[in-house]
């Protein structure tokens, strides 16, 4: 390997190293009854792998590698727009509950 | 600069505001009052990434020498193809049946993931040149996470489907099979970073071992530990499109990646935290051929006070403070509207109802919240385990539909599988109604010493029939 390599392999290790230690400080702190939301949320996140998708299909030149971008970008955006939309539908019913009975909450929390 | 460098650039710094905005989406996520908005600035995030990237194969293709289709056929069918699936399958499931969608959509991106290691490496294996170390660890480690978790998830939705039998499956000599698996996978992985040469037929045993550990790994493990497995499988499509990002070189889906892998490894944890039991005992308990500790220790015998519905209505109808101990079974039996109806009726005759929400009651962990939130159960009502304990001792009636293993007084003892499992203290209340279809065993295969208590009355009923023949009996008063 080269040294210019060696250096972009580094750069490409030291995003990876700071975001996982960003996931945990962002996560570690969400309660846990949004836990199943947050799976979801996270679970639509990895959909970025779209990004990647588009990029192969560009490049892919023999019916082999179009077929596999085909599936790739067809599963991707499977992964995005389900993952989204879902996670909107369960957090939609957490925020109506919330401000509809908003004095109540403030009640019980006072009372506590 | 070209113009293509200049596009280059502004399309990098369009996948940093995407990053950005998936990190901050994450952290509104703190709050149900700012979840939902968390939620939307990472969709916007993503738009942002996804549009940008469009451009930039717009940019590449015109510096290329002009406008190409085929690309574009692909990217818009698989859009309009993967796209339409997703929003009709998201907007038709029933809250219910969520966990096993998320699991699906969970599978496709760890599918997607391994398909782009794949194509990167069946064109360096036309290409026929030498493969550096480190791409062809990272093309490895793609395709074996991105496979695992690809069938590994089916298979769990398929479990919770119920298409798949929810009981752990026991895969005759199970471990030699793993043993095997793994050792294919070490030895092909290894011959390819010694040699430096692609070499497809190697990558395809590696891939097919990875295809069949996914679904030996997950068949064995029982529908109560599903939520542990999916949440895990949800952490390795992160670590896998990570993969992918280093595979591509590409920075967003490091980082993307990355911060999935790391907020799945913690929910996981988390979620076997709360059941007491490590992550590696549940995964390898399965493969052991299922939980030792069942027969292990014996609960004190003892008899067991059946009671009828309207007994129970009486109770209830005349009770000050009643607190739902809901759990698994209310959501197998799919019983949250049912529980919420009976809860209306008793609070019109002036009854105080509240809801104890165990940290993993239903099939995730704040499932359970989803699901009566859904059923319209006013949100102040779910009462986190903590706030809700010291309640117990003035509740005149604790009514436990479908909830077993974290009622047992068991788990404050030393020597019992539940030790130390942190629980609700449904034994202090003054009466205890338990709806349950049969004497069964929960996921600990130990006796409950709630069932056995004197103040016990045992209402044999599925959650939903029995909360049905409630709701009955406390009108008819």
């Amino acid at each position: 390997m080269t040294a210019e390599e060696i250096n972009g392999l580094l750069t490409n290790l030291t995003v990876f190293t700071l975001a996982i230690l960003v996931g945990i400080a962002v996560i570690s702190k969400v309660p846990a009854t949004l836990h199943t939301p947050l799976m979801s949320g996270a679970n639509s996140i990895h959909g970025i792998v779209l990004v990647g998708a588009m990029l192969i299909a560009l490049a892919a030149t023999e019916p082999i590698s179009q077929l596999v971008s085909l599936i790739a970008v067809a599963f991707a955006t499977m992964n995005v727009v389900g993952g989204y939309v879902v996670t909107d539908r369960m957090l939609q019913m957490f925020r109506k509950k919330v401000v509809v009975t908003k004095p109540a909450a403030d009640d019980s929390e006072a009372a506590s | 600069m070209t113009t293509l460098e200049i596009v280059e650039i502004l399309v990098r710094i369009a996948w940093l505001v995407g990053a950005v905005a998936f990190v901050i989406g994450l952290g509104r996520m703190n709050s149900p009052a700012t979840a939902r908005n968390g939620n939307l600035v990472s969709a916007g995030g993503m738009t942002i990434a996804v549009a940008a990237t469009a451009i930039l194969i717009l940019a590449r293709q015109s510096s290329d020498g002009g406008f190409s289709a085929v690309p574009w056929l692909i990217i818009v069918a698989g859009i309009a193809l993967g796209g339409g699936l997703g929003l009709y399958t998201a907007r038709a499931v029933k809250m219910t049946a969520m966990p096993q969608l998320v699991s699906l959509f969970n599978a496709v991106g760890g599918g997607a993931a391994a398909l782009i290691a794949i194509d990167d490496y069946i064109r360096l294996a036309n290409a026929g040149s030498h493969v550096r170390i480190d791409e062809h660890i990272f093309i490895v480690l793609d395709i074996i996470i991105g496979s695992i978790t690809f069938t590994g998830s089916i298979i769990a939705s398929g479990k919770l489907q119920g298409l798949i039998a929810g009981k752990p499956i026991i895969v005759p000599g199970g471990q030699l099979v793993t043993l095997a698996l793994a050792a294919v996978t070490v030895v092909g992985a290894l011959f390819l970073f010694a040699t430096g040469t692609p070499n497809l037929a190697t990558m395809v045993l590696i891939l097919a071992a990875a295809l069949i550990f996914g679904v030996t790994m997950t068949l064995p493990i029982g529908g109560a530990d599903m939520p542990v497995v999916i949440s895990l499988l949800n952490s390795f499509t992160g670590t896998a499109v990570a993969m992918a990002g280093f595979v591509i070189n590409n920075p967003v889906l490091i980082i993307a990646g990355a911060l999935v892998g790391a907020s799945g490894a913690i929910l996981t944890k988390l979620m076997a935290d709360a059941m007491n039991r490590s992550v590696l005992n549940i995964m390898i308990g399965g493969f052991g051929g299922g939980d030792d500790a069942a027969g292990a220790v014996e609960g004190p015998g003892g008899s067991v006070r059946s009671i009828g519905a309207d007994d129970v209505a009486i109770q209830l109808a005349y009770a000050q403070h009643v607190i739902v101990v809901p759990g698994y079974g209310l959501a197998v039996a799919q019983a949250q509207h049912a529980v919420r109806e009976l809860a209306e009726l008793l609070e019109e005759r002036g009854v105080d109802v509240k809801y104890a929400i165990h940290p993993v009651a239903g099939r995730m962990p704040g499932h359970m919240n989803v699901l009566l939130a859904e059923a319209n159960v006013p949100y102040p009502q779910l009462k986190e385990m903590d706030d809700i304990n010291p309640e117990f001792a003035r509740c005149d009636v604790a009514l436990v539909i479908g909830a077993n293993d974290v009622t047992n007084p068991a788990a404050r003892r030393p020597g019992s599988p539940v030790s130390g499992m942190p629980i609700l203290d449904v034994d202090q209340a003054k009466s205890i109604v338990v709806i349950k279809r049969s004497m069964g065993k929960g996921y600990a295969g130990i006796d409950n010493e709630l069932y056995t208590n004197e103040k016990t009355g045992m209402l044999f009923a599925d959650a939903k029939d029995g909360l049905a023949a409630l709701t009955a009996a406390v009108k008819a008063l």
